[in-house]
């Protein structure tokens, strides 16, 4: 019950740092220290809502795709949260908001926010958190490149008004999205060989179409990674995140509806 | 003690008049000094908008007298302004702050009011203005953007160069024209860390002469196009009768720079960069008008936040009304905590002879209850008075208390 009671404050700051950001693009100010609160406020009720799961489940307790979904939005706007203080990166949260408020209420409607659990102990966890916490960092990454994208517009559409917000520098957003991209692979390529060592090998699992896809992701990211240090920057690359983000965003249901 | 203030700005007088009764800083200095002589506290502010003396004086009326002294000119009469008290506090607040300024939140003249009030001759009371001046112009910059926005073309194409690149250090800058428009473009470039790294030009005397000031490399113009493969941003502005850099140049460069971005700023009339360079990816090319439109729209921006501004000053102000009215209570409040403890003391000296079998622990004890005593009794009539003061009853408060206790009687 404490769960479910936590879920709905995480989901209202959450929605409020959402609307603010919008509210900061129109009028920066006031509307994005409120945007930044509502972030910080979510996250401390996030964060005692995944306490308490843990406390109340019989073991991990992210393991359904809800509980997977609740994860992800926790560290989605948990590594927001290293960038999102600082002023000028505080509109990534136009990106990353919506999508933390979505993550968190598809969890909530799947079952995610309860405090069931099930499933082995430390290997499964493992697995889970390092895929899980490479996803976050494609999220952040597509959020920094849609970001990047949006600004690269602003200034080629010459707007008379585009210096009155305050937005990170077209090649910060860029080299941003580059490093989070390798750190999040570094995670995702962690996530796979636990995965692979502690499940598929011992328990001789067939090659499904998860473990595919999965591959097809981080094939697409290791690209993106390689193409960087060849020299693929800016739109190109930015599209390219993008179009890793989807393949991260149809991966979640393939898991575990497959 | 009385605040005035005696000037004219801008506002109301053309430069004619200003340059009148304008002081270099080393004459406002021997101005205040002079003025001061007489029992007050002076501080003149001369700029090249205003020349103002403030002067806090116990006699409001020889202060205006002694504050109007520099405008003696019967021609700078009509221009003249004069405030008092809190209305005086306010203007310097916002003369601070950039508010009376000609662009709103200009940054100069925050330094100029530190360096008049350096030079002046401040007692306690203009101390405090010019203290709370210059911390309410540092907090009307830090809490709105009232000075963020750049008010001039050279400076918005620095604030752009700032938008794709962010911090400017190291930044290569390619010079395309010599003149005085790319010279005060680069100052601004340089002073967000940018590197002029080369300066192209028709002449190339002229060229090699800019070149040598900013540690630069002189170019003619037709090797501009070789060059832009390594330059960060390029500006512009040649008296060239056609384009001097073409599409097909910067196409060329792109190849080598490895999805860099390339800012490209146009000041010339007629343009010197062909307008299609902005249709190619990671090129972001601005001309005269574009820039144009960025001032103005910034100026705008500024000006909304001057309502900001405007909140934070007046609550300053209030602040140092409140701290001057509290000045007419602060005397009463001392002689009758000084009346209190006199009495106190000599109660207890003629008890001397009857409390002198007391330990000395005993002793501090009884001093100790007695200071209490007094300081319970004094408490409720000093918040009192303080309070009274800033609702401007303070001098009424001050002169029953003197009266009901007959303080300064004894030393008539």
């Amino acid at each position: 019950m404490a769960a479910e009671l936590l879920v709905l404050p995480a989901l209202l700051a959450y929605g409020e740092a959402a609307v603010a950001y919008g509210a900061e693009v129109k009028r920066p100010g006031t509307a994005g220290r409120l945007a930044i609160w509502g972030v910080r406020v979510g996250w401390l009720a996030h964060t005692a809502l995944l306490l308490v799961q843990a406390a109340q489940a019989g073991g991990f307790a992210w393991s359904s795709w809800g509980g997977a979904l609740n994860l992800l939005a926790w560290l989605v706007v948990g590594a927001y949260l290293i960038w999102g203080c600082r002023p000028r990166f505080r509109l990534l949260g136009l990106a990353v908001m919506p999508l933390a408020v979505a993550l968190l209420a598809l969890a909530l409607v799947g079952g995610g926010a309860g405090a069931t659990g099930t499933g082995p102990g430390f290997v499964l966890a493992l697995h889970v958190a390092l895929m899980l916490a490479g996803f976050a960092g494609f999220a952040l990454a597509g959020g920094l490149s849609g970001f990047y994208l949006w600004h690269e517009r602003r200034l080629k559409r010459r707007s008379p008004g585009i210096l009155r917000l305050r937005v990170p520098p077209l090649e910060s957003l860029d080299r941003l999205a580059g490093r989070t991209v390798a750190v999040a692979l570094a995670a995702l390529t962690g996530g796979m060989v636990v995965g692979l060592v502690g499940f598929a090998v011992r328990d001789a699992a067939r090659f499904d179409l998860a473990m595919a896809w999965t591959v097809g992701v981080w094939s697409l990211y290791l690209a993106y990674v390689l193409l960087r240090v060849r020299g693929l920057h800016g739109r190109r690359a930015a599209h390219l995140a993008l179009a890793g983000l989807v393949g991260v965003a149809a991966l979640l249901p393939i898991t575990h509806f497959a | 003690m009385r605040l005035v203030l005696v000037g004219l700005s801008h506002r109301r007088a053309p430069v004619e008049l200003r340059e009148r009764v304008a002081l270099a800083r080393d004459e406002a200095a021997r101005l205040s000094a002079e003025l001061a002589r007489d029992g007050a506290e002076a501080v003149c502010l001369s700029t090249c908008n205003r020349t103002e003396v403030y002067l806090a004086h116990a006699d409001a009326d020889r202060a205006e007298e002694l504050a109007s002294r520099p405008f003696a000119d019967p021609d700078v009469a009509g221009a003249l302004y004069r405030l008092h008290d809190e209305a005086a506090a306010l203007h310097l607040f916002r003369v601070a702050a950039g508010l009376d300024s000609m662009v709103p939140g200009e940054g100069e003249i925050l330094g100029q009011v530190r360096a008049a009030y350096e030079a002046g001759a401040p007692g306690p009371v203009l101390d405090r203005l010019f203290r709370q001046a210059l911390y309410a112009g540092r907090k009307a910059r830090a809490e709105t953007a009232i000075a963020e926005s750049p008010t001039s073309v050279s400076a918005a194409a620095a604030a752009l160069a700032g938008q794709v690149f962010g911090d400017l250090a190291g930044r290569r800058i390619l010079l395309v024209g010599a003149g005085k428009v790319s010279e005060l473009a680069a100052r601004n470039l340089l002073s967000r860390g940018a590197e002029i790294a080369f300066v192209a030009n028709r002449t190339l005397d002229r060229a090699a002469e800019l070149a040598s000031a900013f540690g630069a490399s002189a170019l003619p113009l037709d090797r501009v196009a070789a060059e832009l493969e390594t330059a960060d941003v390029v500006v512009a502005s040649t008296s060239a009768p056609g384009f001097v850099v073409r599409r097909e140049d910067v196409e060329q460069a792109l190849a080598g720079r490895r999805g860099r971005p390339l800012l490209l700023i146009d000041l010339a009339v007629p343009r010197d960069l062909d307008p299609a360079i902005h249709e190619l990816d990671d090129c972001f090319l601005y001309d005269i008008d574009d820039l144009e439109a960025v001032v103005a729209e910034s100026l705008e921006g500024r000006r909304r936040e001057a309502e900001r501004a405007e909140a934070i000053v007046a609550a300053e102000a209030e602040r140092f009304r409140e701290w001057q009215a509290s000045l007419e209570v602060v005397p009463a409040i001392a002689s009758l905590h000084a009346r209190a403890e006199q009495i106190r003391r000599d109660e207890l000296a003629k008890l001397e002879g009857r409390l002198g079998n007391l330990s000395e622990a005993e002793r501090r004890a009884v001093e100790s209850v007695t200071a209490q005593i007094v300081g319970k009794l004094l408490h409720l009539p000093t918040v009192r008075m303080k309070e009274a003061a800033v609702t401007a009853d303070g001098v009424v408060y001050a002169e029953a208390v003197r009266h009901l206790f007959g303080l300064g009687e004894e030393e008539r």
